[in-house]
């Protein structure tokens, strides 16, 4: 949906299904927690500087992760930092979604033979909804992940699927 | 009648939008007034000393990208010195000089980042932006030359993975010269502003002889008002060559070795940065940058220190071998490691709101503290 | 400028035993063994003295030499026994610009060392980190705990050459 104001000449009634006005009024408006772990959270700073901006997608950060939508996990989970990701998951209010940055996020990235000490992939402690791959991953590729949450929000549904 | 009060611990948790990563700081305040700092580290180790026990030694360049990744050729060169000097080989002199050119502009994106980011913690957003605009055009540069924006792995023992692109000079002398007056520009905004000056001049003094007994380097150091700089005192590669100037803090504005004076003595190695790199420009030579590669690295048996001038240090590499294909122990010795042991120094007797600016004009990347 | 032989002479003459022996046959840099227990009494001596003045510590390192028997347990878990763990000092003076290297070591059942944070401040940290991954206990230091690993790490010293990793840690798995 484009600006809504260019699409009438006289009147402003506009009829819609209630799902898809929510849908369009989360995706627009996604507010991240400022959360950067490591290597990824510099490109994710460079994507929201002027070069590649983050904000014309409605995405502001915000120092708590009580008024945010979405985090992005960038960055390597440790195993003593994951217990604090996964007390900051449980603080957000719903809906929350989580963007799972790069490839230590993913999977566990380089550290995954050795590594006594980094959590292998940050879904073995919260729920992932978009994962980007790189390491680190270009600006771009986090603006298409971000592209790819919205088109999942769009497809969500306000009723709970039974069976 | 007396008031009685208690002190308070407040707690700097691992995700705070000031603290340059996942540092935890304890603050123990009588009121408003710091009376002691403790920080706990450690929630980003990521094992690198274990893994350089189990690759090879031309695997364990990428791992070393990853500690300090605000620096990340600075990393490579001192890892790759080391097991030079082990093996003893000779470089051919292009190779040398394509290195001083990319460790001198990753000298000035670090500092950009560094200076960006303290004037968004004071509260100015604009610098950050700024400084982010002409990161920009570095980086470009670095992916011309091999591909990557931020984690190269392009110096390789005994030379480089690729030789300069072409275009690289002609573009190198365009970015100096869009980037000089720009230095001016940040001056205007940030270092002369008097809100700046107001919170960053007297708060977190260092004095020298803390500072060596520390072991803090750096611009830490010079901005305490000493002239020691690796690439002059204990020469490494082509730096000889070269006519630059160490810039020292001087008390400007406050006390020698406060916020301000390491702040703006990151302003003036930017300008020298240039310098040098003016100078490569013109005298480097013809050559073959992957000659010296050898096929199979097995260093003898033995033990060796090599160090480099990283933008937040001395970064050390204590490297022993025992002969075969993967190193026996790599040990890195991190500028901020051993900057934040001097931290709690610094904050006594200041306010909450002054941690902030201190913890930003020490300039630590926590890659590099947890390794 | 003094050479290392020249310091390995001048401290045989104060410390006679302690100072064990300099070693300078393999690359690069040649380093003096001194005893683990009088290490901060040569050290304060090498920080004040006139000639010498090592203002700063620039490294210290912990070292597992794996020069003990290897041995298999009742469940086929292979460990070692025996032999030496090592410490390393790189100092080096800002004022007269020479370098050197000291070595201490000690054995592996249990390792102890005197610390060296009365003279360089420094060391505080490395020390802990030493302790973090080897096991190295440095006596008399201030503040020996964990540094890097959490505070409640039960399943030993990460970086010895005969470690094991945990299945679970707090529910969490940690192999691959």
């Amino acid at each position: 949906m484009g600006l809504l104001d260019q699409e009438f000449t006289e009147g402003n009634i506009v009829i819609t299904k209630t799902e898809d006005l929510f849908n369009w009024a989360r995706l627009s408006s996604l507010w991240q927690v400022g959360f950067g772990l490591a290597c990824c959270a510099i490109e994710m700073m460079a994507t929201s500087a002027s070069h590649y901006d983050f904000d014309r997608f409605g995405v502001i950060p915000r120092p708590s992760p009580r008024q945010s939508d979405v985090i992005i996990i960038s960055g390597t989970v440790t195993l003593k930092m994951a217990i604090r990701v996964k007390r900051l998951y449980e603080q957000m209010p719903d809906p929350k979604y989580v963007i799972s940055m790069g490839s230590c996020a993913n999977c566990g990235g380089p550290y995954w033979e050795h590594g006594y000490h980094v959590l292998k992939g940050v879904d073995r402690v919260i729920p992932v909804d978009v994962y980007v791959p790189g390491c680190p991953p270009r600006p771009e590729a986090l603006l298409e992940g971000l592209l790819k949450l919205q088109e999942k929000i769009k497809n969500e549904s306000i009723v709970k699927k039974s069976a | 009648m007396a008031l009685k009060t208690e002190e308070m611990v407040l707690n700097m948790g691992p995700q705070h939008p000031s603290t340059h990563g996942v540092l935890r700081l304890e603050l123990q305040l009588d009121g408003e007034i710091i009376t002691n700092v403790i920080p706990h580290i450690g929630y980003l180790h990521r094992c690198f000393e274990k893994h350089a026990e189990a690759m090879t030694y031309p695997q364990v360049i990428p791992y070393t990208d990853r500690m300090d990744y605000l620096a990340s050729m600075g990393n490579e060169f001192g890892y790759v010195l080391g097991v030079e000097k082990l093996l003893n080989i000779q470089l051919p002199e292009r190779v040398e000089y394509i290195r001083v050119i990319m460790a001198e502009l990753q000298r000035i994106a670090s500092h950009l980042v560094a200076l960006g980011t303290y004037g968004a913690d004071i509260g100015a957003f604009t610098p950050f932006l700024f400084c982010f605009r002409d990161r920009e055009k570095i980086l470009n540069l670095f992916e011309i030359t091999c591909g990557a924006r931020l984690l190269y792995n392009y110096i390789w023992i005994g030379g480089l993975s690729h030789d300069i692109h072409p275009d690289f000079i002609r573009l190198t002398k365009e970015f100096i010269k869009e980037f000089r007056p720009n230095v001016k520009e940040l001056n205007d905004l940030l270092s002369y502003n008097r809100i700046f000056i107001e919170r960053t001049a007297n708060v977190g003094v260092l004095p020298l002889d803390t500072a060596i007994n520390y072991g803090v380097s750096g611009p830490n150091l010079r901005a305490s008002g000493m002239k020691w700089d690796l690439r002059k005192d204990d020469p490494y590669s082509v730096y000889h060559k070269f006519d630059y100037d160490i810039p020292v803090g001087k008390g400007e504005k406050g006390k020698t070795g406060d916020c301000w004076d390491r702040y703006y003595v990151r302003v003036l190695e930017m300008e020298e940065s240039l310098k040098i790199i003016e100078q490569a420009i013109e005298q480097i030579p013809e050559g073959d940058v992957t000659s010296a590669i050898p096929k199979r690295v097995k260093p003898p048996e033995g033990q060796v220190y090599a160090r480099v001038e990283n933008p937040r240090g001395e970064l050390g590499y204590f490297i022993i071998s025992d002969g075969s294909l993967n190193p026996a122990r790599v040990k890195v010795r991190a500028p901020s490691f051993v900057t934040m042991q001097v931290f709690p120094e610094l904050c006594k007797g200041f306010m909450v709101a002054d941690v902030v600016a201190i913890l930003g004009s020490v300039d630590i990347v926590l890659g590099e503290i947890d390794r | 400028m003094k050479s290392p032989e020249e310091i390995f002479n001048f401290l045989k003459e104060k410390f006679g035993n302690s100072v064990i022996e300099l070693k300078t046959d393999k690359p690069v840099d040649p380093y003096i063994i001194v005893d683990p227990i009088e290490v901060d009494k040569i050290c304060l001596l090498l920080r004040d003295h006139s000639e010498l003045q090592f203002d700063s510590l620039m490294n210290l390192s912990g070292i597992d030499d794996a020069n003990g028997d290897k041995v298999k347990d009742e469940n086929g878990l292979e460990s070692i026994k025996g032999g030496t763990l090592s410490v390393y000092y790189n100092i080096e003076s800002t004022s007269i610009k020479h370098k050197l290297t000291l070595r201490v070591s000690t054995n592996r059942e249990k390792p102890e060392v005197v610390t060296v944070t009365e003279v360089w401040k420094s060391a505080d940290w490395h020390e802990r980190e030493a302790y973090d991954m080897y096991g190295i206990v440095f006596l008399n230091h201030p503040d020996l705990r964990r540094i890097l690993m959490p505070y409640d790490w039960e399943f030993g010293y990460p970086l010895r050459k005969d470690y094991k990793n945990p299945e679970f840690y707090r529910g969490m798995k940690v192999p691959y």
